[in-house]
C-alpha cells in the first residue's frame, strides 16, 4: 500500500509537469540568467569570477529552486486534490516524500545538469566542478524537503511566493555555508570530504523530520 | 502539576493571569532595570582600555543573551501548543515574535553602536553577529507568516511550526557560522577573550539582565492580553470585560 502510493503518486506529479514544460523550464532559465548576470555586474576577471563562482551558483541554484517550490502544492491546493491526499489510506508524509522527490526531479535535477556548462562561465576548475556538482547533490534535496514544509505552512495564504522565500532562506544557512567550504577547499585541492560529510548529515536529519513536519504544516493549512 | 495547568488552556483564566503577573513584572522590571543602569552608566568604573564607551555593555549583553532566550521560550511555548494543542500557546507564540524581534533589533543597533568606536566598524562579519542577524530574520519570517493568514487561529500555528523548526535549526546555524567565519578569516579582531569582569561591573550587569528579563516578560503579558483580546472578542466574557454587550454571540 505505501509503496504503491508512493510510486503512483510520483508517476502523477511526473506526467502532470512534463505535460506543462514551459513552466518546468522557466526555474532553468532564470537560474542560467542569473548566472550569466553576474560576470556583466562584477566584470569578466577570471580570477574574480573563480574566487566568487562556487558562491554564485549556489546562491543562484537556491533562488531558483525558491521559484519552483510553489508548485509543489499549490494546484493541488486549487483543484482540491490535497484534501484527497490527507483522505487517502495511504500515509500523509510518504505523498509528501513522493511529490519532494518528484519536484526535485522536475525542477532542480535540470539545474545540475546544466552546472557544467555554467562552470565553463565561471572558469572554475574541474576540481571546483566535481565538488560543486557533489554538493549540489546532497544539498539540493535539503532545499526541496525543507521547502516542502515552507509551501505546507503557505499553501493556503493568497500571494505567499515571496513569503516562502523569507521563510526558507535564513534557514538555508548553513548548507550554503557548508557548500561553498566545500568547493573553496577542492579550488586549492585540499580534502572537502568533512563538508560532504556535513552536508549528508544535514540531509539525513531532513530526509526524516521534513516529510513528517510537512504533513503537519499541510494538515494545519487544510483545516 | 498538569492539574494546575490546565485551567490555562482557557483563554479567559490565562488573561485574568496575565492581569495578575503583569504589576509584578512590569515594577520588578522597571526598579531593577533603573537600578542597573544608573549603576552601570554613572557610578560603575570605566574600562581601563575602551573608557566609557564600554558602558553601553550594560545594555548590550542583556539583550544579546536575551534575543536567544525569548526565541527558545517561543519555541517551547510552540511546542507546548503542537503537543498538547493548547490554543493559548499559539496567541503567546504570536505574542512573543513581535517582542523578540525588536530585542534582537536592540541587541543588533547598540552592538553595531558599540562596535563602530571599538573596531572602527559598524558591521563585520563576525559568527556571533551573523547568526545574531539571521535570528532577526527568523524572528521576522514568524511574524511574516503570522500576519498573513486571516485566520488567526490557524496561523497561530504555522507560526509555531515555523518556530520549532526553527530551533531544530539554529545551533546548526550556529555552528555552521562560526565554522565558516574561522575557515574564512581566521582568528578574528572581534573574538572577545571572557573577561574576567570586575565585581562593581559584573553586578550591574547582572541587575540589568534580569530586569530587562522582566521587561520582555512584562511585555510578552501586555501582548499576550490584546492577543487574547483581540482573537476572542466575540465571546461573551470579553463583552462582559468591556462592558459591552452587543458584541455577545
Amino acid at each position: 500500500m505505501v509503496v504503491s502510493g508512493f510510486v503512483a503518486q510520483c508517476q502523477r506529479d511526473l506526467l502532470l509537469a512534463f505535460r506543462q514544460r514551459s513552466e518546468v523550464l522557466q526555474p532553468l532559465l532564470f537560474f542560467v540568467l542569473i548566472i550569466s548576470l553576474f560576470p556583466l555586474g562584477v566584470g569578466p576577471g577570471p580570477q574574480i569570477l573563480q574566487k566568487i563562482g562556487p558562491g554564485i551558483v549556489w546562491v543562484a541554484a537556491l533562488l531558483s529552486a525558491m521559484l519552483g517550490l510553489e508548485r509543489m502544492f499549490r494546484d493541488d491546493f486549487n483543484d482540491g486534490y490535497l484534501e484527497q491526499m490527507l483522505l487517502s489510506p495511504t500515509p500523509l508524509p510518504v505523498l509528501v516524500m513522493a511529490k519532494v522527490v518528484s519536484h526535485w526531479i522536475v525542477s532542480i535535477l535540470p539545474l545540475i545538469i546544466v552546472s557544467p556548462l555554467l562552470a565553463l562561465f565561471l572558469n572554475l576548475t574541474s576540481g571546483m566542478l566535481q565538488a560543486l556538482v557533489l554538493t549540489l547533490l546532497l544539498g539540493t534535496p535539503v532545499v526541496s524537503l525543507l521547502g516542502a514544509i515552507g509551501v505546507g505552512l503557505t499553501v493556503s495564504v493568497q500571494r505567499g511566493g515571496v513569503l516562502i522565500s523569507l521563510l526558507l532562506l535564513p534557514i538555508l544557512v548553513p548548507l550554503l555555508i557548508v557548500a561553498t567550504a566545500a568547493v573553496d577547499a577542492a579550488t586549492v585541492q585540499l580534502p572537502y570530504q568533512g563538508q560532504i560529510l556535513i552536508l549528508a548529515a544535514l540531509l539525513l536529519l531532513s530526509l526524516a523530520l521534513a516529510p513528517v513536519a510537512a504533513a503537519y504544516a499541510l494538515k494545519v493549512s487544510l483545516e | 502539576m498538569w492539574k494546575w495547568l490546565h485551567p490555562y488552556a482557557k483563554t479567559e483564566q490565562t488573561y485574568l493571569l496575565c492581569g495578575r503577573l503583569l504589576p509584578w513584572f512590569s515594577v520588578l522590571g522597571l526598579l531593577l532595570i533603573v537600578t542597573g543602569s544608573v549603576w552601570g552608566l554613572v557610578f560603575s568604573p570605566a574600562d581601563y582600555q575602551q573608557g566609557d564607551s564600554a558602558r553601553i555593555m550594560y545594555i548590550h549583553v542583556p539583550t544579546a543573551i536575551l534575543s536567544m532566550s525569548t526565541y527558545a521560550a517561543m519555541a517551547i511555548a510552540a511546542v507546548i501548543g503542537l503537543v498538547w494543542q493548547i490554543r493559548t500557546c499559539d496567541m503567546a507564540v504570536a505574542a512573543i515574535a513581535p517582542v523578540g524581534a525588536v530585542i534582537t533589533a536592540l541587541a543588533l543597533f547598540t552592538g553595531a553602536a558599540w562596535g563602530k568606536p571599538m573596531w572602527g566598524t559598524w558591521w563585520v562579519w563576525d559568527a556571533r553577529l551573523t547568526s545574531e542577524l539571521i535570528l532577526l530574520f527568523m524572528y521576522l519570517g514568524v511574524l511574516a507568516l503570522y500576519s498573513s493568514f486571516d485566520d488567526k487561529q490557524k496561523g497561530g500555528r504555522a507560526a509555531g511550526l515555523l518556530a520549532i523548526v526553527g530551533v531544530i535549526n539554529l545551533p546548526i546555524i550556529h555552528f555552521s557560522v562560526e565554522w565558516w567565519n574561522t575557515l574564512h578569516q581566521g582568528a578574528s579582531i572581534t573574538k572577545f577573550d571572557k573577561p574576567s569582569i570586575a565585581n562593581e561591573m559584573l553586578w550591574p550587569l547582572l541587575i540589568n539582565l534580569v530586569g530587562l528579563a522582566f521587561i520582555i516578560g512584562a511585555l510578552v503579558l501586555l501582548s499576550l492580553r490584546n492577543e487574547i483580546l483581540r482573537r476572542e472578542i466575540k465571546r461573551p466574557w470579553v463583552g462582559k470585560l468591556t462592558g459591552e454587550q452587543n458584541n455577545a454571540i
